[in-house]
């Protein structure tokens, strides 16, 4: 009952695949994101705010039907990049990645505008009639400082991505070795007769994913708080 | 130079200052609250005003009128924040040197080395800011706001969250700086001791308005304001010249045209002027010189000027020698004593009320 299926890696290797591309597709506009919420003050932030936080409340069966009415063959922006740039992502491994970006998003926009608002902006100030940028106060002040919520936001949406199931299977469905995520193969055991080991064993994997990404973050969380503080 | 005329309304608060300033360190006085802060924000280019137009030395760094409003990170301000504010993640040396990349026209006179040895801080360059005392972390942020070479430096409460010690230990530093570096100091501050050690020039601000500005004995001595809580922060300069330190008591004896004063703690070199800053709810007032009394300086002179207010009477003397002291008591001693313009009195003023930071070396002018 150990031995992994090829059917069970291929699912393994795509739910890691998506996870990271999803985690690493988001850091950057969750980041700029997060600053504007944090920092920012312009007519129409509490509805960023709103909309940003949106696929967190609504269920996520709707969001992956509205990814499929926006970016499917024929929705406004899915046909528009098939023609332009010849990206497909309906029911492809790329339409998941987009699902649990989606879905990540928020957790991780959170985090890291935490992060931002709990440094004191005096420093960032200090930077500034210091001679810096606002960009530059930006990348030498704010973004080291909110290291610790950004890997944090980027856990929980790594996180989030593996375990991604409603707006993913919706968006993109169940297709053996394109899109279907360990959650999906998880169900697709469950719904055959004499599935129940397989469940389990995927089950148990999954775990054990989210249970490395946590030590992980932490490891890398102690490690940034050790430069930061300046010892060797 | 700075000269600023800045307005900002809001619903609880309207700030309406204007001053100019040509001192090497102008002393900005008032109480919490009154708009001293914002105006320093205002200054730096953190903050902007309704209204208002900002001139730092040649540059007009801000002029609603004109569209000019130049970001905070190109006006060229040092601003010293109350709390340090040191970067967290950086070293000293980091921190010192953060700003130094960003300046346009480098002051040549403001090299690491020399600041690092004005402020004394070269041998914490290693290390990380949390490991710093809360002295050496202020000297830290007053270095690196130098090190940016600014037009000005913007000093908002720099010794407010120290304790009297460490203040003592910052203030010569401040002394040094005024003295080694051609920077003109803004230093806000509501303690008149401090103000009236450091600066040239004193502008007093009031719930968002200047009240006053002028020489610091013109000012200080002043009413701050009709609250009679003021009187508190009234004060008298004098400039006295040291005689001797008596180490068996630890005092020291500064003479005066009108008395001898004795303050407590050493200064030197003998025969040096000094600064000292007397509050006027220190000084007692008698008609005759009196005896069998614990006050150890006694001062001559006679009365110039009465103002009474409440139970309050504020008496101004001249000295002998001409130095004006403002004496705060009350309107009944005024009727028991009799006492009237052009009265000769004498003047007491208890040591130990002196505070050593009021003392100073005589300002190079």
């Amino acid at each position: 009952m150990w031995t992994i299926t090829p059917e069970e890696w291929v699912a393994i290797n795509l739910s890691l695949r998506v996870a990271a591309i999803a985690t690493l597709c988001t850091l950057p506009l969750a980041i700029a994101t997060a600053h504007l919420l944090a920092r920012g003050r312009f007519p129409g932030r509490t509805l960023l705010d709103g909309l940003v936080h949106l696929p967190l409340v609504v269920p996520p069966v709707v969001t992956g039907y509205v990814l499929l009415i926006l970016f499917g063959r024929r929705g406004p922006i899915g046909a528009f990049l098939e023609q332009t740039f010849g990206i497909v992502l309906a029911f492809r491994w790329t339409g998941a990645a987009l699902a649990c970006a989606v879905m990540g998003f928020p957790l991780m926009v959170r985090a890291i505008r935490l992060a931002i608002e709990s440094i004191d902006a005096r420093l960032e100030h200090a930077a500034s009639t210091l001679g810096a940028s606002p960009l530059w106060v930006f990348a030498t002040i704010t973004l080291p400082l909110a290291i610790p919520g950004i890997v944090a936001g980027a856990v929980l949406c790594f996180a989030k991505a593996l375990g991604e199931f409603g707006a993913t299977i919706t968006f993109v469905s169940n297709i053996p070795g394109e899109t279907q995520t360990i959650p999906a193969a998880i169900y697709a055991y469950t719904q055959t007769p004499g599935g129940d080991l397989g469940a389990f064993r995927l089950s148990l994997i999954s775990i054990a994913i989210s249970l490395a990404a946590l030590v992980a973050s932490e490891a890398l969380l102690h490690w940034s708080r050790r430069t930061k503080d300046g010892a060797p | 130079m700075i000269r600023v005329s800045c307005r900002l309304e809001r619903p609880q608060f309207t700030l309406d200052a204007t001053f100019e300033s040509n001192a090497r360190i102008t002393g900005l006085i008032g109480a919490s609250g009154s708009g001293k802060s914002t105006l320093i924000q205002m200054i730096a280019g953190l903050l902007r005003p309704t209204s208002g137009r900002i001139q730092i030395g040649p540059d007009v760094v801000l002029d609603t009128a004109a569209r000019i409003n130049r970001p905070s990170h190109r006006r060229g301000t040092g601003l010293v924040f109350q709390d340090a504010q040191l970067f967290p993640h950086l070293t000293v040396r980091q921190n010192l040197t953060y700003g130094a990349r960003f300046a346009r026209v480098p002051n040549a006179a403001i090299t690491f080395d020399a600041v690092t040895t004005v402020l004394g801080i070269g041998h914490l360059a290693d290390r990380a800011p949390s490991t710093l005392s809360g002295g050496e972390r202020q000297r830290v942020a007053i270095g690196r706001a130098l090190l940016a070479s600014p037009k000005i430096l913007l000093m908002d409460e720099p010794l407010a969250s120290l304790d009297l010690n460490r203040k003592l230990e910052i203030l010569p530093f401040i002394e040094r700086l005024r003295d080694e570096f051609a920077i003109p100091i803004l230093y806000v501050s509501h303690s008149a001791e401090e103000i009236a050690r450091l600066a040239t020039t004193v502008v007093r601000i009031d719930q968002g308005r200047v009240t006053a500005i002028g020489p610091p004995d013109d000012v200080l001595s002043t009413l701050p304001s009709s609250d009679p809580a003021g009187r508190f922060d009234a004060l008298s300069t004098l400039t006295a010249t040291v005689s001797h330190y008596d180490a068996a008591f630890g005092v020291t004896t500064l003479t005066h045209p009108s008395g001898t004063l004795i303050v407590t703690g050493r200064f030197e070199p003998v025969g040096a002027p000094v600064r000292v800053s007397i509050r006027a709810t220190n000084v007692s007032l008698a008609t005759a010189r009196p005896a069998g009394i614990s006050i150890r300086t006694t001062l001559t002179g006679q009365i110039k000027s009465i103002d009474e207010s409440g139970p309050f009477a504020r008496v101004t003397l001249a000295l002998k020698g001409g130095d004006p002291l403002v004496a705060y008591v009350t309107r009944l001693a005024i009727n028991d004593l009799g006492l009237a313009r052009g009265t000769p009195v004498h003047a007491l003023i208890k040591s130990v009320a002196i505070d050593e930071r009021g003392v100073s070396p005589h300002l190079k002018t």
